[in-house]
């Protein structure tokens, strides 16, 4: 039977010092799990979108992680106001954030689309009102 | 290209120490937005940017990007200078805007796709 590794992160709320923390301790692990710098390179990328996500849209949230010898499970959630339009959120460009996060960096519309191409499985659960939750599956191999 | 010589194209002072100076950049990215770089996938990546804070250092992180050099007169805070030397990153600081830093880099061999 071989081993699970199981980790939890609080994201915390707007605060941009330590957004991407969780996903720079993620890549971490996985590297000296020795999985292949690509898929680290994907995992990181994807988790990172997400985790700075809620930060900036999702008051911040949790994330939950499950790596076994085939692959990573990660999820995200948040309390946040949710996704109105997901078709819309998940074309490339299209963004709401407000003009003090395009000033950190971040908000050109291109969160989604990453964690997507980045992701061998995305699955995104989102109600107006009551937050998001985005599971992201890497595969080793 | 070392990064000694891409300090010297660019005018940059180097503002982390004890880097690996034996480092290869093969191709580099000019953007402000971090998602924008997020969506280039070279290896042995540049970033030039004028954007100043720590996101700057953890997208590095999740890009494997090698060096980061930050154009238009801007210094890294020390706290991210901090950050970079912990993962070995390496910061360089020039006064070229950044078309015209970019432009020096691909002038010189350094292109947009890769090796």
């Amino acid at each position: 039977m071989a081993s699970v590794v199981v980790r939890d992160y609080i994201i915390p709320a707007n605060d941009f010092t330590i957004a991407g923390e969780a996903s720079s301790n993620v890549r971490k692990i996985l590297s000296q799990l020795g999985v292949a710098p690509n898929i680290v390179k994907r995992t990181s990328i994807a988790m990172y979108e997400a985790e700075i996500n809620a930060v900036i849209h999702g008051n911040g949230g949790r994330a939950h992680v499950e790596i076994d010898e085939n692959k990573i499970v990660i999820t995200i959630s948040d309390q946040g106001p949710g996704i109105e339009d997901l078709e819309l959120a998940m074309q490339e460009g299209y963004s709401t954030a407000p003009d003090s996060i395009r000033e950190m960096g971040f908000g050109a519309g291109m969160g989604l689309s990453n964690m997507k191409k980045n992701s061998d499985i995305l699955d995104i659960k989102t109600a107006v009102n009551e937050g998001t939750t985005v599971m992201i599956t890497v595969f080793f191999k | 290209m070392k990064i000694s010589e891409i300090a010297q194209l660019v005018k940059a002072e180097i503002c982390t120490k004890n880097y690996d100076p034996e480092i290869e950049i093969f191709s580099a990215c000019s953007a402000d937005l971090m998602s924008d770089v997020m969506a280039f996938s070279k290896s042995n990546a540049l970033l030039l940017t004028g954007l100043i804070n720590p996101q700057v250092i953890r997208t590095a992180e999740m890009m494997d990007i090698k060096a980061v050099i930050f154009v238009r007169g801007k210094k890294p805070l020390e706290s991210m200078i901090e950050m970079a030397e912990e993962k070995g990153i390496v910061l360089l600081a020039t006064d070229y805007p950044l078309f015209v830093a970019s432009g020096k880099l691909y002038k010189n061999g350094i292109g947009g796709h890769g090796e």
